[in-house]
């Protein structure tokens, strides 16, 4: 499993690249790999959210999983590629794979969230 | 991210060896155990054992049994020896289908039921000889079996119950009968419903024509001092290990019951529509009489296939079913995608009035009313 060095985690699998305010939300390769073979993904609606509140579902075909809001803000874009290729969480999880976006309310919030190198000495 | 349904009651997040310590003092291991969790299987408990969902994935898995081969341990279930001078009348009045009709070497589906005609446990009934029978039973039900079986014991039957000694694989798939002969130097399988009862490198093995995937493929049932080297010889000779998840999406689209889900004891072989492993002419049998009133009258549920006709995430046991008014109907006893279809697909009992093939329904998704159709079984068809 892989962790890349320039995000952020949260101890509920999701990983956060922030770029300016905006911070944009997937599920780590630890998660991906957990759930196996992902075959829908129910996005969020646009608009504000609160830290901690559920946004997103990820099923695989035999669990359905709650995403949570990483940091509060507003949900500005989802990942429509999803809706055709839900699999891309498994097969990018990093990069393609992406949920949706936040532009967050204040960016300190992700000094709150997790390294790499604590999240995967967390999972492993 | 948080696990919050599995799509079977016992089955929740799939956990890996290190989560796994605290449940193996109580569930049972199986022969198999160590060369699972050497393949990276995700163990889970099931029916009171720890066994693999899957290995990898459940799709890769499931495909691998339709187009190649793939190889499920079944070890959790119960091997039950039935044995004397009266057994096939004996079974005859306990059993649904017509013993009477087993040569030795042939096997059928079958149902055990209580006097409510309600199902304990649907079962494989193979005659190895003409006084000697093997119940293949579900590893949930074997204790409440033997219960049932012993308290109509008679004289002249003998029950021996070798669950524990018996490991058990179910090799399925299209390939599955060259990958047999290529690692048995020429040995053939036996017929449809037929069983082997043979000698291989010195221990016994019983091989069953027989599986719950819908494909060809053999069951075989060996003492468990020699599963690995079957195990082992299997997926060298090319089967691809797959666990419960496939196993129950495969049989799911066959619309093959899972006991506990979509049968139960208050439930009857006739409302499950699988009367044709009930055989009333033969006479009478534990819950006939009810049987035939329900055949007169007519069921008043009967379980029905049910597609998602859109899009949209996978169904799950306890989803209700609505009518287009949005009408309760009834809730999914079981549900999944199909991976050979890509849709949805799913079992419930219908009230009479909504049997009909095209009958359009509602099923609700996670808080979405998804339009439905009630369709004709299988939902898989080669």
């Amino acid at each position: 499993m892989t962790a890349p060095d320039d995000l952020h985690y949260t101890r509920d699998h999701e990983w956060v690249r922030l770029q300016d305010d905006i911070a944009t939300i997937g599920i780590t390769d630890h998660a991906q790999e957990e759930l196996s073979d992902v075959v829908f993904v129910e996005l969020p609606d646009l608009g504000d959210i609160e830290k901690a509140s559920p946004v997103a579902v990820v099923e695989s075909v035999k669990a359905a999983s709650d995403i949570y809001a990483p940091v509060s803000g507003e949900i500005i874009e989802v990942n429509t590629d999803l809706v055709t290729d839900p699999a891309k969480v498994n097969t990018d999880p990093y990069d393609g794979g992406w949920i949706f976006k936040i532009r967050v309310s204040d960016s300190a919030q992700v000094n709150d969230l997790m390294d790499a190198g604590s999240y995967t000495a967390m999972v492993s | 991210m948080a696990a919050t349904k599995g799509s079977q009651g016992q089955v929740d997040k799939p956990h890996h060896r290190s989560h796994s310590r605290d449940v193996s003092d109580v569930l049972k291991l199986s022969p198999l155990d160590d060369e699972h969790r050497d393949l990276g299987g995700r163990m889970v408990p099931f029916a009171g054992w720890e066994m693999p969902v899957m290995y990898d994935s459940i799709i890769k898995e499931h495909q691998a049994v339709r187009t190649g081969c793939g190889i499920f341990d079944i070890s959790h279930m119960g091997q039950i020896f039935v044995s004397g001078a009266d057994c096939e009348k004996w079974l005859e009045r306990l059993l649904t289908n017509e013993v009477a009709t087993l040569e030795p070497g042939e096997a059928h589906y079958t149902f055990l039921l209580n006097e409510q005609a309600g199902v304990i446990d649907d079962l494989i009934l193979y005659r190895l000889a003409e006084e000697n029978f093997l119940l293949l039973v579900n590893a949930s039900c074997i204790e409440k079996d033997l219960e049932w079986l012993n308290e109509n014991l008679v004289k002249g039957v003998v029950l021996e119950n070798e669950s524990t000694e018996w490991a058990g694989l179910a090799v399925q798939g299209p390939n599955a009968p060259e990958i047999y002969t290529a690692i048995t130097e020429g040995r053939t399988l036996p017929a449809r419903n037929h069983i082997d009862d043979l000698v291989h490198e010195g221990n016994r093995a019983l091989v069953c024509r027989t599986g719950y995937t819908g494909e060809d493929g053999f069951e075989l049932f060996c003492p468990a001092k020699v599963a690995r080297t079957w195990w082992r010889s299997l997926i060298a000779g090319g089967a691809t290990p797959c666990g419960l998840g496939a196993r129950d999406s495969l049989r799911l689209e066959m619309c093959y019951p899972l006991n506990g889900s979509d049968l139960s004891p208050c439930r009857t072989p006739l409302e499950a529509g699988l009367g044709m492993f009930v055989k009333l002419e033969k006479g009478e049998f534990t819950g006939s009489s009810v049987l035939q009133s329900q055949k007169e009258e007519g069921c008043r549920e009967r379980l029905m296939a049910i597609q998602l006709d859109e899009k949209g995430a996978p169904p799950r046991p306890g989803y209700a079913i609505l009518d287009t008014e949005g009408k309760a109907l009834s809730v999914l006893t079981s549900g999944g995608l199909s991976p050979s279809l890509g849709e949805g697909i799913g079992l419930a009992y219908l009230p009479k009035d909504r049997v009909k093939i095209g009958t359009p329904v509602l099923m609700e998704v996670r808080g979405r009313r998804l339009s439905a159709t009630v369709v004709k079984k299988p939902f898989y068809r080669k």
